[in-house]
């Protein structure tokens, strides 16, 4: 019988031939994620890592992203709490504040590999698919213990298999089609299930892929994943990865999946997340015209160049709507490097734009752009949950960036085939 | 046993609000905003040995220890629920707290319902009907048998330094 990409990784790294949905697998992820969280984990376990240590040195990734640069002094404590343990205990892969999102370095430095098993203690660590990976969020106190044993289990989830036929036609894009089959399976319809994206995936780029594989873990998902190819091969080329350093796996054409959905791009339309729930999609159309405070362009799901350049186009030469403030969030220092060079950065702020450090910045309401009561955003993010945004009484919308874009142009959520 | 019932999605931003999490991780920190943008009266009146029930996908959104570490620190005896989101799921696991997927006995709850959990028999009695569930896999109970993720790990690295 066929076999799924969740069950060959996870056969393949518990040294079995096969393993069964509904088995429980012991393994060795080849990497741990951890961010500003770092100082809470390593807190559980003072007295263990000084007489264990840190398990494998090379093992974790520890990027400062979350609320960066420090908001107060106890945010600053925190870090500084990361920089002596990075340094006392000698761990390989530290990135200090600035670097980017933690999802974004995560891939562009090239630990997130086809084939390969990545944790981290951050929902989104799903982004990973992307490329191939197998990659999936835990908690705090399991990244603890991983520092320490470097190990962990897993149930082997059974897998829904999405078929993307056709091609996305612009200015509907990659998020437009992650909220509509989000509102399709709905918030929990994925949970303890792995979604394998078949078809015509061969269309997407590799930034298109990240933003769907971001929010496989707004409908439940323990991994989301694309096949690795000639685009994966490339990308990986372009950030100095030996194709010898990894090895891809995927689905037999005969494996069994417990639901299986088909989309054609082609027929996708622009889509918004109404609050507060990510499955709550609404076609644009149906809420045009609803006015909007602030505007939120960039995240880990929406911050890559290509994102940045697809609103720029639409905002050049122009000014945001009186009353809007409009943020870029870029999600990387090397996406901010790119787009300062080709103009992009000049376009946005021409229009208006507030442009953040490479981090999370308002998008879990630490600082940096905190919504007031009664204020609304329309958030290229992946999250609109009430308070998310640091506030209980503001209201959180969630679309593309071509999306966000227009609708800081008009002052009100718009749709961008309509704004020229 | 008290209950306290939720609906469906109670996401980690209503459990305890993202802009705590660099500010707030001992269970003194966290106690007073458990549940604070779902439910006000929660954190002050909440006592030991209550339960939570609620609809399905409980927990779901961020990795996020704190309303795990926090409920089991005021002494909640366990959340039932329809299903759990599995960052959640696992949390729980790993800080000992006892969460039972129990879709029928959530359903067959009304409001004054007395509520009896018998977690080692996996049976739960709602307004004086019986539910079964069934038990976690023999790998997971010995997790929580340890007092915990962290308490197994060092139990592991004891014993293989041992050896």
């Amino acid at each position: 019988m066929g076999q799924t990409f969740a069950q060959k990784v996870l056969a393949r790294a518990a040294g079995l031939a096969e393993v069964v949905p509904g088995q429980i697998v012991t393994v060795r992820p080849d990497h741990l994620l951890t961010h500003d969280n770092t100082s809470a984990i390593i807190a559980k376990i003072e007295e263990d890592l000084r007489h264990y240590g840190v398990v494998r040195k090379d093992m974790p990734i520890i990027v400062l992203d979350h609320v960066i640069p420090a908001a107060n002094e106890k945010t600053a404590a925190g870090h500084r709490r990361v920089r002596e343990f990075v340094r006392k205990h000698g761990v390989v892969n530290f990135y200090d504040v600035g670097t980017g999102i933690c999802h974004q370095v995560v891939v562009e430095k090239g630990y997130a590999l086809p084939g390969k098993i990545l944790v981290g203690s951050d929902s989104h660590t799903c982004s990973y698919g992307a490329v191939n990976a197998f990659a999936t969020g835990i908690d705090r106190t399991e990244a603890a213990a991983l520092l320490l044993t470097g190990e962990t289990w897993f149930r082997v989830p059974p897998t829904i298999r999405v078929t993307l036929t056709g091609r996305l036609v612009a200015p509907v894009s990659a998020k437009d089609l992650i909220l509509t089959i989000i509102g399709d399976i709905g918030a929990g319809g994925a949970t303890y299930q792995a979604v394998e994206f078949h078809g015509d995936v061969g269309t997407l780029s590799i930034e298109e892929r990240f933003t769907i594989a971001n929010m496989g873990i707004e409908m439940g998902a323990k991994i989301a994943v694309f096949p690795a190819d000639s685009r994966t091969e490339e990308y990986l080329d372009s950030i100095g990865v030996d194709r010898e350093a990894y090895d891809a796996v995927w689905a037999d054409d005969d494996a069994v999946y417990v639901r299986t959905e088909t989309y054609d791009m082609r027929a996708v339309e622009p889509v918004i997340a109404l609050p507060h729930k990510v499955d709550n999609v609404k076609a644009v159309g149906e809420v045009e015209g609803l006015p909007i405070d602030q505007a939120l362009l960039g995240t880990c799901t929406n911050g890559r160049a290509s994102d940045l350049r697809a609103a720029a186009e639409i905002l050049e030469g122009k000014r945001v709507a009186p009353g809007v403030r409009l943020l870029v969030l870029p999600a990387s220092a090397a996406v901010l490097r790119d787009v300062i060079a080709d103009g992009t950065i000049a376009k946005l702020v021409d229009a208006g734009a507030v442009v953040l450090p490479p981090g999370c910045g308002p998008c879990l309401g630490a600082h940096q752009g905190v919504l007031a009561p009664g204020e609304r955003c329309l958030s290229t993010a992946n999250r609109n949950f009430k308070g998310r945004m640091g506030c209980k009484d503001a209201e959180i919308c969630l679309a593309s960036p071509e999306t966000v874009a227009a609708s800081a142009l008009v002052g009100a959520v718009a749709d961008p085939r309509n704004v020229a | 046993m008290r209950v306290w019932k939720y609906g469906d999605d109670v996401n980690t931003d209503m459990l305890f609000p993202g802009k705590y999490t660099y500010t707030c991780s001992t269970p003194d920190e966290i106690r007073p905003h458990l549940l604070e943008d779902l439910d006000p009266e929660f954190a002050r009146g909440v006592q030991s040995g209550d339960v939570i029930m609620a609809g399905k996908n409980f927990g779901c959104g961020s990795s996020r220890e704190q309303p795990v570490v926090g409920l089991k620190s005021v002494g909640v005896a366990a959340v039932v629920a329809e299903s759990f989101a599995r960052i959640f799921y696992r949390a729980a696991i790993n800080q000992g707290l006892v969460l039972v997927e129990a879709p029928e006995a959530v359903r067959a709850y009304k409001p004054g319902d007395e509520v009896v959990l018998d977690v080692e028999n996996g049976r739960i009695v709602v307004g004086g009907k019986t539910f079964q569930f069934p038990p976690l896999p023999r790998e997971i109970l010995a997790i929580r048998d340890a007092g915990g993720l962290l308490n197994y790990a060092r139990r592991r690295l004891e014993a293989g330094r041992e050896q």
